[in-house]
């Protein structure tokens, strides 16, 4: 698909609404957390790392997928998750541990699964790698035209996983795409430091498939290169590290200071940027933007009332789905 | 003098005192240079011993783990941060099969002396992939050591212990008791009067943690602590509850567990690693393989039940070894 006006108002509507959840997330987390920080108080307990510029990850990437392909996502799921179009009401519910939650309050917010739209994620870092070369490799084998992605960090890209996963995916010319979002840290640890070449894509030679950089986190320019990587996998060109700089504006995980972070390495927030780009170009006037803004507050507002009157599950559902099966 | 400290403090200040004096010791994992590991274990000491030693590591357990191991078996002794026990699936091969084995395979030709600091368990809401204990999971590997201390004199004497040993050591704090700024309050049954020279606690040796007549609570990490809570609330109804620490898991001290028992005639086993193939089943065994009649009733289990830890507190909550499920037991038991 070219890069409609359609298309690009409906990557902004992504963003923003993936914003508006993360702001209401961040608003609610720090609920019963002060004056005493702790991760298990507050009716959202546990980590919570927010996707807070990294919007156009989510929005250049899905826009350019079909209903078949498959998704692996990280402990920062979010930003994707939406993209993909993940049902918003459940995902809320779900981080609030509510029985209306996509997994029914088992999962929590590093754990996304929506079959319908062929999401999941994992908290343990490049754990995305193997299985979304299994989804790759099963779509082959199913004759099927998906393609198989994983997201995941630049921290990620140094796991043992990464590099076995991507040699696997060369040798085997699998339809898969790893894609690296670089926001230059992964916790406390710069990529300078933690990766011996400036660019994951750089590394693409070694494993037999192509590799892009975007420098912008702009969605527009995403979008197009994810394109690419998905053409080349659908006509047996194999795999594509497809390394996206990008931003972590709200820290790893709430409660980080980030005194870490050097007042040259600040970042900037993606959003305003492409809103301002698409009404300078005529893709969308002023009042169509706060439209859609406000669309997307009231949307996630709404998201979070019903996931605070649905009920929490029984402690006795513990219990269900161990296993597959008559009991289930 | 002593003042009282949190077990992170306490740990932090034996790895002090042995990095200061002995060259050979460095230490390696993610983000210890700007947060001193997981629990601020190694706080200050990037600045203080710079990045030779206290190396930032990259995501890469299964190499700086192995790197580790490699620095052991050339001299130096690495002290490790794996954050938490859910990594350890990405590290495995090293502890399985390097750390552990190669004194027995070369016939104590090489020592791997290294100090392997892991943050266990959950209660905090961090789902199935952040809140495991997976204690059983590593002192099942012969040529490991597993050390558990709960509170904060034993965090200090362990670590002690633990850098002076010429093996590889494997040293778990649960996160509920470090007394790390991100789990609340501290736990009050974690402080202790920790003294400001080193001194060392042995492996191998439970504690008493608290005397009792009538039934004897064993426990071991935050499980310690659910323990001297039940025996709160069994004091209230005139039972007497004897609360035992294991401490170390590999060495376990068989006589220890089996004299205390002994005392009361009644035991549960209370861990919040899974139930199944796991310590409580090795505790109770160290009691019945040497005399099952000193047992007045049979044993009894609280621990977490063979499932993934679930997200919601709800369901967290009821699963987990807490003190009303051991405190219910036990009354049953001595009834
Ligand atoms: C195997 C494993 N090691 C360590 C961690 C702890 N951890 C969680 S997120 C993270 C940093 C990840 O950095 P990156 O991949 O760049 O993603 P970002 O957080 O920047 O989005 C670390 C070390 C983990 N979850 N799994
Ligand atoms: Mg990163």
């Amino acid at each position: 698909m070219p890069l409609s006006p359609e298309l690009r108002r409906n990557m902004y509507r992504q963003m923003v609404r993936s914003r508006a959840f993360d702001d209401a997330m961040i608003g609610l987390y720090w609920v019963g957390k002060t004056p005493i920080f702790a991760f298990a108080n507050g009716p959202l307990p546990g980590e919570l790392h927010c996707s807070n510029g990294a919007e156009p990850v989510g929005a250049g990437v899905c826009a350019a997928l079909d209903a078949d392909d498959m998704i692996t996502a990280d402990h920062r799921p979010h930003h994707v998750a939406i993209a993909r179009g993940v049902d918003l009401n459940a995902m809320t519910a779900e981080l609030l541990g509510k029985k209306t939650g996509l997994s029914q309050g088992k999962g929590g917010h590093m754990h996304i699964y929506d079959t319908r739209v062929n999401f999941a994620s994992s908290g343990i870092i490049a754990e995305g790698m193997g299985p979304a070369a299994g989804m790759a490799l099963a779509r082959r084998l199913q004759k099927r035209p998906g393609v198989a992605l994983t997201f995941l960090g630049d921290g990620a890209a140094n796991q043992g996983a990464f590099h076995e996963v991507l040699n696997l995916v060369g040798v085997m010319k699998l339809p898969f795409i790893a894609v690296v979002q670089d926001n230059e840290w992964g916790v406390s640890t710069s990529k300078k430091e933690s990766t011996a070449v400036a660019r994951n894509s750089d590394r693409a030679s070694a494993y037999g498939m192509a590799g892009e950089y975007v420098d912008s986190n702009d969605a527009d320019d995403i979008y197009l290169a994810a394109e690419r990587a998905l053409a080349r996998a659908r006509s047996g060109g194999g795999g594509t590290i497809l390394e996206l700089r990008t931003a972590r504006l709200a820290g790893h995980f709430m409660g980080d200071q980030q005194a870490y972070i050097p007042e040259q390495m600040k970042q900037i927030d993606p959003n305003p940027l492409y809103r301002a780009k698409l009404i300078r170009e005529g893709v969308l006037s002023e009042a169509e933007a706060a439209a859609i803004d406000a669309a997307a507050t009231a949307e996630v507002a709404e998201a979070m009332r019903l996931a605070q009157e649905a009920p929490y599950p029984d402690p006795s559902e513990a219990f269900d789905h161990v296993f597959a099966g008559a009991d289930a | 003098m002593s003042r009282i400290l949190t077990m992170a403090r306490a740990g932090r200040e034996a790895l002090d005192w042995e990095m200061e004096r002995r060259d050979e010791i460095f230490v390696l994992g993610e983000d210890v240079y700007n947060f001193g590991g997981i629990f601020g274990t190694a706080d200050g000491f990037g600045a203080k011993y710079g990045p030779e030693r206290v190396i930032n590591t990259p995501i890469s357990e299964t190499g700086f783990i192995g790197m580790a191991a490699g620095a052991a078996m050339a001299g130096m002794h690495p002290v490790i941060d794996l954050a938490y026990i859910d990594f350890i699936g990405v590290c495995y091969n090293v502890l399985l099969n390097t750390a552990s084995k190669t004194h027995y395979m070369s016939a104590g030709q090489v020592k791997v002396p290294m100090t392997l600091m892991i943050g266990t368990g959950g209660g905090y809401n961090n789902a199935a992939q952040h809140s495991q204990c997976l204690h059983a999971t590593v002192a099942h590997i012969p040529g490991v050591k597993v050390v558990y201390p709960s509170n904060a004199y034993d965090a200090k004497g362990m670590m002690h212990s633990a850098l002076r040993d010429p093996n590889f050591v494997i040293y778990l704090t649960h996160k509920g008791t470090a007394g790390v700024g991100w789990m609340g309050t501290p736990l009050k049954t974690t402080l202790s009067e920790v003294p400001e020279e080193p001194y060392t606690v042995p492996f191998g040796k439970i504690a008493i943690t608290r005397e009792g007549s009538d039934i004897t609570l064993i426990g071991l990490g935050m499980s310690v602590h659910e323990c001297l809570k039940a025996a709160d609330e069994l004091a209230k109804d005139g039972i007497s509850a004897q609360v035992v620490d294991l401490r170390s898991l590999a060495p376990l001290d068989r006589d220890g567990i089996f004299a205390a028992v002994k005392k009361t005639g009644r035991m549960i086993v209370t861990d919040e690693d899974y139930l199944s193939y796991g310590v409580s089943g090795e505790v109770i065994a160290s009691v019945v393989e040497r005399d099952p009649t000193v047992l007045r009733a049979a044993p009894v289990r609280i621990c977490t039940p063979d499932i993934p830890i679930p997200f919601a507190r709800s369901m967290e909550q009821a699963i987990l070894p807490l003190a009303a499920k051991i405190a219910d037991a036990a009354r049953k038991m001595v009834k």
